[in-house]
């Protein structure tokens, strides 16, 4: 199994990072252009997530590792922030805690449409960790 | 490089022409500069340009949402052009293609 693990800060501007460098370590499973893009917008979802509710657009580090085995690649995000109390009615889709109404409640939806797995562990005040698996090259 | 919206006026409708990455971050400012253009001018027709976007997530979708909301709160009207396959797969997946309608070019967008 192939490894690799980052650190970022918690801020919107390393949203367009983590899929960057999520696109290059997948690049070694030689992906479609659309698994590619696919995965982007999962990760994309994932860390935008532990920016806006995790760390409620405040400090914070994010934990990202990404897993290569054969053809199934692993996308793990986590943040130690504020957690979800029902993290069942957080991944019913349009559901938002947002009150602005720029937030479409999309994210775990997204993250659910374009990976074969999604895992979602969170305890409130300790984090939340998003697990998803997708093969790649079918 | 900065990633921002810039706005276009023509005649009661706002052309909206949307960046490469059409993400969170990007995203940040764009209530409030078109909650301001829409308060100081007459506008009925918003028209989203993705001529330049490859890469959008569901901020995207909320960002449409919203506008969507506003717009035809008041007899308004929203639509899209430069829409490319990834985009259009987003948009799909995420409800907009029933509500919205795209156009090939920008003119036939403004025009409706």
């Amino acid at each position: 199994m192939e490894r690799f693990r980052m650190e970022i800060e918690s801020l919107s501007k390393n949203e367009e990072l983590a899929r960057v460098v999520t696109a290059v370590f997948m690049s070694r499973l030689d992906p479609t252009l659309e698994e590619m893009d696919d995965v982007k917008t999962a990760v994309s979802e994932a860390v935008t997530n532990a920016v806006i509710h995790g760390y409620q657009e405040g400090e914070g580090i994010i934990y990202m590792e990404l897993q290569a085995e054969e053809r199934q690649l692993t996308v793990m995000v986590r943040d130690l922030g504020v957690g979800i109390a029902d993290v069942k009615r957080a991944m019913e889709p349009m559901y938002t805690t947002d009150p602005s109404g720029e937030r479409s409640g999309m994210g775990f939806s997204f993250m659910e449409a374009f990976m074969d797995q999604v895992q979602v562990e969170s305890e409130p005040g300790r984090g939340t960790l998003v697990t998803m698996r997708k093969k790649i090259g079918r | 490089m900065q990633q921002t919206f810039s706005y276009e006026a023509r005649g009661q409708a706002l052309i909206i022409h949307l960046p490469k990455e059409l993400d969170h971050h990007n995203c940040r400012n764009l209530k409030y500069e078109t909650d301001l253009l829409l308060a100081e001018n007459y506008i009925n027709r918003i028209v989203f340009d993705f001529s330049r976007t490859e890469f959008m997530d569901s901020s995207g979708i909320g960002v449409l949402l919203n506008r969507y909301k506003q717009m035809t709160a008041n007899g308004g009207e929203v639509a899209l052009c430069g829409v490319n396959t990834r985009v259009r797969r987003i948009l799909t997946i995420g409800g907009i293609s029933r509500l919205m309608e795209q156009y090939e070019n920008r003119e036939a967008a403004v025009t409706g």
